[in-house]
């Protein structure tokens, strides 16, 4: 995963409730076994109509927002289903960080794990960045992952939080299965003595309905 | 922002589970989790092993996991064995998924085994599933597991390639809620009724951060079923997990299941299970209490799973709220399903019925829908589908005679997947046709571009099936017998 350090981008507004991971990355681009093509079904239903032509009032659509690489997001943005193809989508169309109140769990995770950028925001400051946004398309932000701190161009300035953990995966690029397989000494002992108390679970994949 | 680990003094079950399953604290809010059952499907996996194949790393604890085609399988009416799939890049999904379970010696369930079905159908019914285990999938509805008093949660994909490699995660612990649920569910509501009225209440942020234990003498007397009904759906409040502590109800259904347990280990069992309960003054962060005396059979009106009502109040009108995202969403919602707020739901034509889906595809789910269903017919005009949740309860539906009950009544018997929960097979709605649903999200799109989605339990499903309208299955007139109407009798207001 390559660091990042900071993302300064141009912007613009969703203004979707709990927009769900279908909605981000519909089923019928999940059929493939690698990450390519997934760029094609981001927001497939938003960005086009039932005949497959451009809505042009869609604000990605818009000629004013090409290049936008930040998004804004209502709240509980990517709740619902597991799929990461929803962030391999985003950060294939050039996204690199979503700016909402608040986020679903594990899309969280997910994005953390690619370094996807996500900065939950108080409303009030995400509603002014989206009527920034508005005013003058694609008004830039500048997001510092060193600092936690947002800049827009129209004047929106905040502090934002983040678990130490996730700043330090995003500023290093950490690889995590790297990481943990350090303790692999330490799982095959923590295995051992679960298993001597508790046999029962172990192997219990290979249980099978009695006939 | 976060829980703090390690709390001194009587702990939650959730701190328990996790205390119990910490391999090394990484820092304040994380841990290495151990996982004892990793559970994949077609779909979530493929780049995880991809991934693994080119760092040259294994999978060191094969019996920990187990693989299940659910999503991309095809449900037609025929054999098992008969089973293709005819979109080549889900065909791909499925043998590439059968690769790579070889290679690591995964136990898969494959495209033609007799018991294939839907992961977490699949899963509890071979023993897999024991209290006080963590069991992880790439798959959101992994909350289903609280029922036995094991904590379950989704995970992505790259977080399956990690435990893939180390049969571990890094957890971040969550917040403690604590769902009470006094009195009794009344007649004609199920547990599927209580979990959309508990979402409705607080939220499809409400438990957002949080794991719920759900506790109270209407969550006692529950059944295992209707249980794992009530856990797969608190995902839909942004629940990090649901678990209930397992009483005799759960342990019960455990050792049916697992005959291993019958010989010396049940005792030692049955001593650790015993200790799988919240203690004695331990602290939520947040508390809700609801009574089950006033839950009325529920059903969807928008597209997210908390909005929703009660079958016999009229849909919200968003003229009446404050103005604000909240009310945005629902004006949104009403446009996308075609309703106008301030209406009755109830009488609101339908066009498609399925029943099936981790959330209601079980046997009880069907033994609900066919108490319904027996000795009427299936409305002119309405297609109506059953899918069983796996190849077992297929066969223990069949054995009961269910089957012949669907299909006199004029629905569709078909073979078990995930089908048209999430519509990723062939099974996919057309634009604007609106569906009673068993499922668990009436997302946008979810079950076909346009399709309309609306969830309710089983037996509401089978009401809207007979009458081919959204229907309060209370009002339905009782019992009837093969020669009885094949027209729905309505009790009259």
């Amino acid at each position: 995963m390559k660091p990042v350090r900071q993302v300064e981008g141009r912007t613009a507004a969703l203004r979707l409730e709990n927009l769900d991971t279908d909605q981000i990355m519909p089923k019928q681009f999940l059929r493939g076994i690698d990450k390519a093509g997934l760029r094609d079904g981001l927001l497939y239903d938003l960005r086009f109509d039932a005949e497959g032509r451009e809505r042009p009032d869609f604000v990605l659509n818009r000629p004013e927002y090409a290049g936008v690489s930040v998004l804004l997001g209502g709240n509980n943005f990517g709740c619902g289903s597991s799929r990461e193809h929803a962030v391999w989508g985003l950060q294939q169309a050039g996204i690199r960080a979503v700016i909402a109140p608040g986020f679903g769990e594990i899309f969280y995770s997910n994005a953390m794990g690619n370094g996807l950028l996500l900065v939950a925001l108080p409303e009030a400051d995400v509603l002014r960045l989206m009527a920034e946004a508005d005013q003058v398309p694609g008004n830039a932000v500048t997001i510092d992952v060193e600092t936690l701190t947002l800049r827009s161009a129209g004047g929106v300035e905040a502090r934002f939080e983040m678990l130490p953990r996730h700043q330090r995966m995003l500023l290093e690029g950490l690889d995590a299965i790297g990481l943990s397989m350090t303790y692999r000494e330490q799982i095959d002992a923590f295995a051992k003595a679960h298993w001597e108390a508790q046999p029962w679970v172990k192997d219990v994949a290979r249980q099978r309905l009695a006939p | 922002m976060t829980a703090t680990l390690r709390q001194a003094g009587p702990r939650t079950l959730y701190r328990k589970l996790v205390d119990s399953h910490t391999v090394a604290t990484l820092d304040e809010q994380n841990v290495l989790l151990f996982c004892d059952l990793h559970l994949m499907n077609e779909y979530t996996s493929p780049q995880a092993f991809t991934g693994l194949h080119e760092q040259g790393r294994g999978v060191p604890m094969p019996g920990q996991n187990v693989a299940v085609v659910s999503h991309i399988i095809p449900t037609h009416p025929v054999a098992t064995r008969l089973r293709v799939i005819a979109d080549p890049p889900s065909a791909l999904q499925a043998t590439n998924l059968k690769a790579n379970c070889d290679r690591h010696g995964i136990r898969l369930f494959d495209t033609t085994d007799a018991l294939q079905g839907i992961e977490h159908v699949v899963a509890p019914e071979h023993g897999m599933i024991r209290p006080g285990m963590v069991v992880i999938c790439g798959d959101s509805h992994t909350t289903t597991y609280g029922a036995l008093g094991a904590l379950g949660f989704g995970i992505g994909t790259t977080e399956v390639e990690h435990v893939l490699a180390t049969q571990t995660l890094v957890y971040r612990v969550a917040k403690d809620m604590r769902i009470q649920v006094d009195g009794a569910l009344p007649a004609g509501t199920t547990s599927k009724d209580l979990i959309l009225a508990i979402i409705g209440r607080i939220g499809a942020q409400g438990a957002r951060g949080y794991v719920v234990e759900f506790r109270g003498e209407a969550i006692r007397s529950l059944s295992v079923e209707a249980r794992f009904t009530l856990c797969n759906m608190a995902v839909e409040a942004g629940a990090r997990g649901a678990l209930i502590a397992p009483d005799a109800t759960a342990i019960d259904y455990v050792l049916a299941r697992c005959p291993d347990l019958a010989g010396e280990w049940r005792e030692p069992a049955l001593a650790h299970w015993a200790t799988l309960h919240s203690d004695e003054g331990a602290v939520f962060d947040v508390e809700h209490r609801f009574d089950a005396a006033d839950v009325a059979p529920q059903v969807t009106w928008g597209t997210s799973p908390d909005q929703v009502a009660a079958i016999d109040a009229p849909i919200p009108d968003p003229s009446r709220m404050d103005d604000g995202p909240a009310r945005a969403s629902a004006e949104r919602a009403l446009r996308y399903a075609r309703l106008d707020g301030g209406t009755a739901l109830e009488g609101t034509a339908i066009q498609h019925v399925f029943i099936g889906s981790c959330t209601n595809g079980r046997i009880e789910d069907l033994r609900a829908a066919a108490a319904v269903l027996r000795g009427r017919h299936v409305a002119p005009g309405v297609r109506a589908m059953v899918v069983p949740g796996s190849g077992a309860v297929r066969a223990m539906a069949e054995a009961e005679g269910l089957d012949r009950v669907f299909l006199d009544a004029g629905l569709e018997w078909r073979q078990p997947g995930c089908s048209m929960c999430l519509a990723m097979n062939d099974d996919v709605l057309a634009d604007g046709v609106r569906c009673a649903s068993t499922t668990n999200r009436n997302f946008e799109g979810r079950q076909g571009r346009g399709a309309i989605t609306h969830l309710m339990s089983p037996a509401m499903a089978a009401a809207a099936a007979v009458t081919g309208r959204l229907t309060d299955v209370r009002r339905l007139a009782p019992a009837n017998t093969a020669a009885a109407a094949t027209a729905p009798q309505e009790i009259p207001r």
